[in-house]
């Protein structure tokens, strides 16, 4: 027994090691940890690491093997006329898409949910197929309906109302009328669904009382069903604000690549990725996009505010 | 009920069938245009735009004839596409239905904090973070490879987040029973949570695969060669400032659309679910 075989000894090494394999398996202690693993290891590598070297980079030159610190000069050179416009677009951009597609698809969502309405199903799932597309379909199809010549299918539409034919995509505002159409188009089926997600938790019962009490249909929609959508509506403008601050590939297909006429489809993200990407200047684009990480943080700020979120919690 | 009010009724949903109706046009003119302009000669195109004519003289197959020809690397990336986005699908519903279900079984110190820290992931927009994960990229070799589309979001908030809340509504009983049995941890997960957490893989599944093969900015930047392209990526490189190939670009994008509208068609129920999870659930 003494002078065991090195053969026993690696058995003994294999038994000890499945036991400990086996206790590991069986413990409620460690079993969470394996399970969250995926999560700490991806949040730390693909999401900690590069906000915190995003913040880090926004401070530096970065150039091929040579990186250097140079203070604020970064964001002392966004000070410029074409970030402020790409920053006004963006803003210009969001606001309109919030200004449209939230009250609009949320009527329509009370609409399709009356009780007399007839083809809910088909109507919900027609209006979605839009979101169904990538934006480099969506842009292409309205980069061709937005061309030029006079043939092209809005300017048969203006022209037959009488107006001239347009050069839409050269025109700083008709150009954004055209983004925004685009935004419109494939996320109203979207929000109706958030809306009549929203309006499905809504007890019925609410209804049924106010009709008891003789309330009309404006006061029905006004004092109940809008103040119990507000949970969904605050949602679904957060994501319409976060994606209209992100928003690039839209303009990018509409003037195929980064390069709209005089930056009129020039986002904040379009500003990123030419100077981050196209011009490699990784600290300049760094910097664009802690800028881009401020406004959103401020606009939610403001927004929870206005919403009441923090009193709430009192 | 008296006659004026039923009649009253019928013409406020005539009314709001006819506008439905509008929309549901709005919605669908764009992709029947794209259709009917992907069997039209692309000069046709340049010269008359985007319309509804049909005109069987001009109507062919040759856009499409032309993608299924060596000349062209439609196939590629078309062959790309599909094998991103399964392998993402499946990698990210494994990874992200664990780690969900850890958080909403598990009672264990920091669980609360790494659930805060999945908020915050989804709150932050990935285009802030895109330029330092592209130099990771490099660092990690995974410039123009399939794995450097995968592996940064493989682990994403929102499928978490929607496992998290099933599984949170499951009971809790089996997994006692399980114990008893002497199951791993492990093996209660795969042989009796996943076949109750069906209907949340079928969503989530949906919703990831969707946005696996619609997925422009970061394939964008990670893609270099022609070779290893996925749909939208290749699709777009044909606009160029040197002309546009507007006839292979069309016929490409009606077939890029016809597998999701083809899922759609048949599981619209999990498609719904998927959409609206991070809304209704929060």
């Amino acid at each position: 027994m003494e002078n065991a075989s090195p053969a026993t000894a690696d058995r003994t090494a294999g038994i000890n090691g499945r036991r400990k394999l086996t206790r590991i398996l069986y413990s409620q202690k460690i079993a969470p940890w394996l399970f969250v693993l995926p999560f700490l290891i991806s949040f730390a590598l693909f999401f900690a690491y590069p906000v915190i070297s995003a913040v880090n980079m926004s401070f530096q030159q970065v150039l091929p093997g040579q990186v250097q610190y140079i203070g604020t000069d970064n964001y002392e050179k966004l000070w410029n006329p074409i970030f402020w416009k790409a920053i006004v677009n963006s803003s210009k951009y969001t606001f309109y898409t919030v200004l449209i597609l939230i009250p609009l698809p949320l009527v329509l969502a009370v609409f399709l949910n009356s009780k007399t309405m007839v083809l809910k199903n088909f109507f919900r799932s027609t209006l979605f197929i839009p979101a169904l597309t990538s934006v480099v379909v969506a842009g292409t199809v309205f980069r061709l309906a937005f061309g030029e010549l006079e043939g092209s299918l809005m300017n048969t539409i203006v022209v037959s109302l009488g107006f001239d034919p347009q050069r839409w995509l050269r025109s700083e505002a008709l150009g954004m009328f055209a983004l925004v159409l685009l935004a419109c188009w494939r996320w109203i089926g979207v929000n109706l669904l958030y809306f009549m997600a929203g309006l499905q938790n809504i007890p019925k019962e609410l209804y049924e009382s106010a009709d008891i009490d003789g309330a009309n249909t404006w006061n029905k929609f006004s004092r109940i069903t809008l103040p119990l959508l507000k949970p969904i509506s605050i949602y679904v403008f957060t994501i319409s604000i976060y994606g209209g601050y992100s928003m690039f590939t839209e303009s990018y297909m509409l003037w195929s690549g980064n390069r709209s006429p005089n930056d009129i489809g020039l986002t904040i993200v379009g500003y990123l990725y030419r100077n981050g990407l196209e011009q490699n200047n990784l600290g300049l684009g760094s910097a664009v996009g802690i800028v881009l990480l401020l406004i959103t943080i401020a606009v939610t700020i403001v927004q929870l505010k206005l919403f009441g979120m923090f009193r709430k919690e009192e | 009920m008296d006659t004026a009010k039923k009649r009253k009724r019928s013409v406020y949903t005539a009314s709001m069938v006819l506008l439905f109706i509008l929309f549901g046009a709005f919605a669908v003119f764009p992709i029947v245009t794209l259709i009917i302009a992907s069997f039209k000669p692309a000069q046709e195109l340049m010269r008359f735009g985007l319309n509804l004519k049909i005109d069987p003289a001009i109507f062919s197959l040759k856009n499409y004839s032309y993608l299924f020809t060596g000349e062209s690397l439609y196939l590629t990336w078309y062959w790309n596409s599909l094998l991103i986005t399964a392998v993402f699908t499946v990698l990210c519903l494994l990874l992200s239905s664990m780690v969900g279900y850890g958080l909403a079984v598990y009672q264990f110190r920091l669980r609360n904090l790494i659930f805060v820290l999945v908020l915050v992931m989804m709150m932050i927009p990935i285009e802030i973070i895109m330029l330092p994960l592209y130099k990771l990229s490099i660092s990690l070799k995974l410039i123009n490879n399939i794995w450097g589309i995968i592996l940064p979001f493989a682990v994403a908030p929102l499928p978490i987040f929607f496992f998290r809340q099933y599984a949170s509504g499951l009971p809790r009983d089996f997994l006692d029973a399980g114990r008893v049995d002497g199951c791993t941890e492990f093996g209660m997960f795969f042989r009796i949570m996943m076949p109750l957490m069906a209907p949340a893989f079928s969503s989530m599944a949906i919703l990831q695969a969707l946005f696996s093969w619609n997925n422009f900015l970061w394939p964008l930047i990670v893609l270099r060669t022609n070779e290893q392209l996925t749909i939208p990526i290749g699709l777009s490189t044909l606009l160029t400032p040197y002309g546009n190939n507007f006839d292979m670009l069309i016929s490409g994008a009606v077939l890029a659309i016809l597998p999701i509208l083809a899922v759609f068609l048949f599981f619209q129920k999990y498609f719904i679910e998927g959409m609206t999870a991070g809304g209704v659930k929060g």
